[in-house]
């Protein structure tokens, strides 16, 4: 190559741009293509509709804690770590809070930030072993998934405990009410996923101004607009839907929030930065002046409080706080990281690519249940889908080389 | 005597690189052969053709091995036809017992299970020959690194090797161990082994060898019978042309003191022992410092320690910095105080190497590309921009993962990361290991340059010539203790070695 092409900023084509993002609009491809599968086989089949609105807020209701807790499992994983103890803990805190609840009759508001606090410890806890004393983050949190199972045996007593005040409940099954009058359709819906859909767009269109600005070779511009397109279609369709049915899950809400957050941390912060670099290479991290001890404790206290955060979901939608709550969460959690394309090795991962990994696990469990297929074979299809996923990261990357 | 390896006109390129350019080299049944040359010259590279790692068709020229043409595919094609190399890094594992070593992946064993007395018994024979009397269970962990390369050694006397390779055997050992090792290499000559050994030090190779070859910038320079072998002679046929041309060149301007360090002492982080003791220099303005030593004389240890105390404990002694006495416990304090440290092992410790360049560059001063906190990805960009420009560093574009780089300019990639930290001081610790000449020069030109600017410069070097051309004083350490020091004027290579010595006898003494 000659100077003067080097010294000439990069303009990959359209193909040169597909090969470089395959794996995430490939990602998306693949939930879109798995969406409309099950809702023509469903309705041949069962002669339902899968994306009823009824349907669609039980998606939502039935994974948002696995997406929430998949937010920090990335941040996990990214550090180079993993964290087994996430369906332990989730089952635990909500043993916690129902207890406080039930026993102790303390008011909701309170008993929240309470349990979250509790969950940052347990984090911490781990964290301290892990980070400080650079014991393998596998044998800390396997060892916590024991302890904390235990104990939620232990403080349960072998019992369900509950039910809940309403408004505990309403963490998971309650929606936002409908601020401008009319009940059907849901407006506030309505229009609070009009407002998400056009901001969508414009960061989108946005940050394509900057790149252009700064002279970053720009996404071709009719990929960008017809990607948008098909995201917001995506939104207004689930919108209108919803709308049309109770509105907005309170989860939905706070899963949208964190995912948003949490996109922003990874991508546009220094601290996020540093927690993918810490990833990359531990010793060049270090010696380049970040804290990486810090930084994976800290990781795993955010992890214990989103696990704590599910966990009152998952103990406000059962109404009750359960021995056997949150058992195989951590599978789903670390299956729904790894399909949506983080590295084992860390470094690697963006959040997108997370939630889409875990809608594809979702929308294949409640696919599979409505289509009343056992749940053997729903494991093994489950296994399968994650390996095929990762086995087509393994390819790109020796492929690019 | 009969050739058994005849290499001729062999070339290896790679991308943007000639590694090697038609080198020829002859071996005779039974002799030892030296090759010299500096680093990069292309003698691993060489070897690597010669032991089937670049495998037949990835180069052009010929192989003749006892005389007929050798078309080795894998290491293990050329292990079959008798060649073994024993490489500098030891390739041992270091749980597994002496026994299981010797014959990893070559097991004593019929249908595959091993049998371990006769395994055992091969084992006390194969170590007696190279003169260890460990018993063969012993964990290889358990050895010291010399002991350890006579294992390796044993290792390939036991795949009945015929034409054994040493790549700078001697480079991690002591000197008795040295001795031992020269001794054992003129035994198996006497039993018919042939053997090349590549070495920095003349003395070894006058020691040893029966003839040697010179390779420079990836061609044979010479071939030197044993009566020829002279320092004088090998060095002026490694260096090939004048000193003064090989550094650019550069009227210094120094001013007030920059760095003072005093009394610097640092123990081991899990042994009892001192690593560096009490070490002090200073560090002008607009000066480049050199630190000379041998492996293993604490240098690294020492640069490592004073950046934020990444090495050792108990670490004692005063800086000052830029007039004041900064707080240089961590790393990141010492990288606001204005220290900056160029690691010697750029791949593993300086590098991420599956991020693209631009992150790399912003590494250790996200702060300079972020708004509380917030990162700017354009600002990034411009600024890893302006550094592949400033720094010359050839990459179609800043979003090239460093992984793709060439040794050259991946070293230009952490040297742009630490200058986007502002440091007052820059410690470059072996900043031209592994690179080409070509790119070596540009890696001068910038440290001239940064001298020029005002930094202070402090440059840790185990080649000499560099030293001696490059820096305007040379401190010399030995076994952790500043064992001199010389302006440029005062040193050359026999000031450096003669103040080793007697800084040497100093501590046995002692």
């Amino acid at each position: 190559m000659s100077t003067a092409d080097m010294n000439k900023p990069a303009q990959p084509g359209i193909g040169a741009h597909l090969g470089s993002h395959l794996r995430e609009n490939g990602m998306m491809l693949a939930l879109v293509a798995i969406v409309l599968f099950f809702f023509v086989i469903v309705r041949a089949v069962q002669g339902v509709d899968f994306l009823s609105a009824q349907n669609i807020t039980n998606l939502f209701l039935q994974n948002s804690y696995v997406i929430i807790m998949a937010l920090g499992m990335l941040l996990v994983i990214v550090a180079g770590h993993i964290d087994l103890s996430v369906g332990s803990v989730a089952a635990f805190t909500g043993a916690v809070a129902s207890m406080l609840l039930v026993k102790m009759q303390l008011p909701v508001l309170l008993v929240i930030p309470m349990v979250l606090v509790v969950g940052g410890l347990i984090g911490a806890a781990q964290g301290y072993w892990i980070a400080y004393w650079r014991i393998p983050s596998f044998i800390v949190t396997l060892a916590g998934m024991l302890v904390f199972r235990g104990l939620t045996l232990w403080l349960l007593g072998g019992q369900n405990i509950g039910p809940f005040e309403r408004s505990f409940q309403s963490l998971s099954t309650g929606f936002i009410p409908d601020l401008l009058g009319a009940d059907k359709p849901n407006f506030t819906a309505l229009i609070l996923v009009a407002v998400a859909a056009a901001a969508i767009v414009w960061s989108g269109v946005r940050a394509r101004a900057r790149e252009a600005e700064f002279g970053i070779a720009p996404e071709p511009s009719g990929f960008f607009w017809a990607r948008n397109a098909v995201v917001v279609v995506a939104l207004l369709f689930v919108g209108w839907k919803l709308a049309s049915f109770r509105g907005l899950p309170n989860v939905l809400l706070i899963m949208s929030v964190l995912i948003v957050v949490y996109a922003f941390f990874t991508e546009s912060t220094t601290t996020g930065r540093r927690i993918y670099a810490l990833g990359g290479n531990e010793k060049a991290a270090k010696l380049s002046g970040i804290k990486t001890e810090r930084l994976v404790f800290l990781t795993f206290v955010n992890m214990g409080v989103l696990a704590s955060l599910a966990g009152m979901i998952v103990t406000a939608r059962l109404n009750s706080a359960t021995p056997k709550a949150g058992v195989g969460f951590e599978l789903d959690v670390i299956a729904a990281v790894f399909i949506g394309g983080a590295s084992m090795a860390g470094g690697s991962g963006r959040i997108i690519g997370v939630v889409v990994g875990a809608l594809i696990m979702g929308v294949m469990n409640n696919g599979m249940s409505i289509m009343g297929i056992g749940i053997d074979y729903q494991q093994v299809i489950k296994g399968l889908v994650l390996l095929a996923a990762v086995i087509f990261d393994v390819y790109n990357k020796t492929k690019q080389g | 005597m009969t050739a058994i390896l005849d290499m001729q006109g062999i070339t290896k390129t790679f991308p943007g690189v000639k590694a090697l350019s038609n080198v020829n080299l002859s071996v005779r049944k039974g002799e030892i052969h030296a090759i010299c040359g500096e680093n990069g010259a292309g003698k691993s590279t060489l070897m690597k053709v010669l032991s089937g790692v670049y495998p037949h068709g990835s180069y052009d020229g010929e192989i003749l091995y006892d005389g007929k043409p050798a078309r080795f595919r894998d290491i293990r094609d050329s292990e079959h036809a008798g060649i073994v190399i024993i490489h500098q890094e030891l390739a041992l594992v270091p749980l597994l017992s002496v026994a299981e070593n010797l014959f990893l992946g070559n097991e004593v064993a019929s249908g595959g299970v091993i049998n371990w007395p006769l395994a055992y018994q091969k084992t006390e024979a194969l170590l007696r020959k190279v003169g260890l009397s460990e018993a063969p269970t012993t964990k290889v962990e358990k050895l010291g690194v010399g002991k350890q390369q006579l294992v390796e050694i044993a290792k390939a006397l036991a795949k009945n090797v015929r034409l054994l390779i040493l790549d700078e055997p001697t480079a991690a050992l002591q000197e008795n161990d040295s001795q031992k090792l020269l001794d054992l290499m003129l035994e198996l000559k006497e039993q018919g082994v042939t053997q090349i050994i590549i070495s920095h030090k003349l003395n070894e190779i006058r020691r040893v060898a029966d003839r040697v070859t010179v390779i420079r910038d990836g061609s044979t320079v010479s071939t030197l019978d044993r009566s020829e072998i002279t320092e004088d002679r090998i060095i002026r046929d490694m260096v090939g042309r004048d000193m003064a041309h090989r550094y650019p060149d550069r009227t210094p301007k120094i001013g007030e003191v920059l760095m003072e360090v005093l009394n610097w002492s640092v123990m081991h982080p899990d042994q009892p022992r001192q690593v560096i003791r009490n070490v002090s220099m200073t560090v002008r303005k607009g000066e480049i410092v050199g630190i000379a030593g041998l492996m293993g004389s604490g240098r690294t240890e020492f640069a490592m320690s004073l950046f934020g105390r990444s090495y050792g404990r108990d670490i004692k002694g005063d800086v000052t910095l830029g007039g004041s006495k900064p707080d240089l416990s961590t790393v990141s304090k010492a990288i606001d105080a204005g220290l900056a440290y160029v690691t010697e092992d750029r791949k593993a410790l300086g590098l991420i190497l599956d991020e693209p360049i631009l992150r790399n560059v912003s590494l250790a001063n996200l702060e300079g590309i972020a708004r509380r906190y917030i990162l700017s990805r354009g600002r990034e960009q411009q600024v890893a921009e302006g550094y592949r420009k400033a720094m010359n560093i050839r990459t179609p574009s800043v979003f090239q993962r460093v992984v793709n780089l060439s040794g050259g300019n991946q070293q230009k990639v952490v040297l742009s990361k630490w200058l986007f930290t502002e440091p007052k001081v820059l410690i470059l610790d072996e900043p031209t290991r592994g690179i080409d000449v070509g790119a070596k020069f540009e890696i001068y030109n910038i440290m001239n340059e940064l001298a020029g600017q005002g930094h202070g410069v402090v440059m840790i070097s185990s080649e000499m010539p560099e030293l001696l051309g490059m820096c305007d004083r040379i401190y010399v350490m030995n076994e952790g203790r500043i064992a001199g020091e010389l302006t440029k004027s005062e040193a050359s290579q026999e000031r450096i070695m003669a103040l080793i010595l007697q800084d040497g006898m100093k501590g046995e003494a002692a």
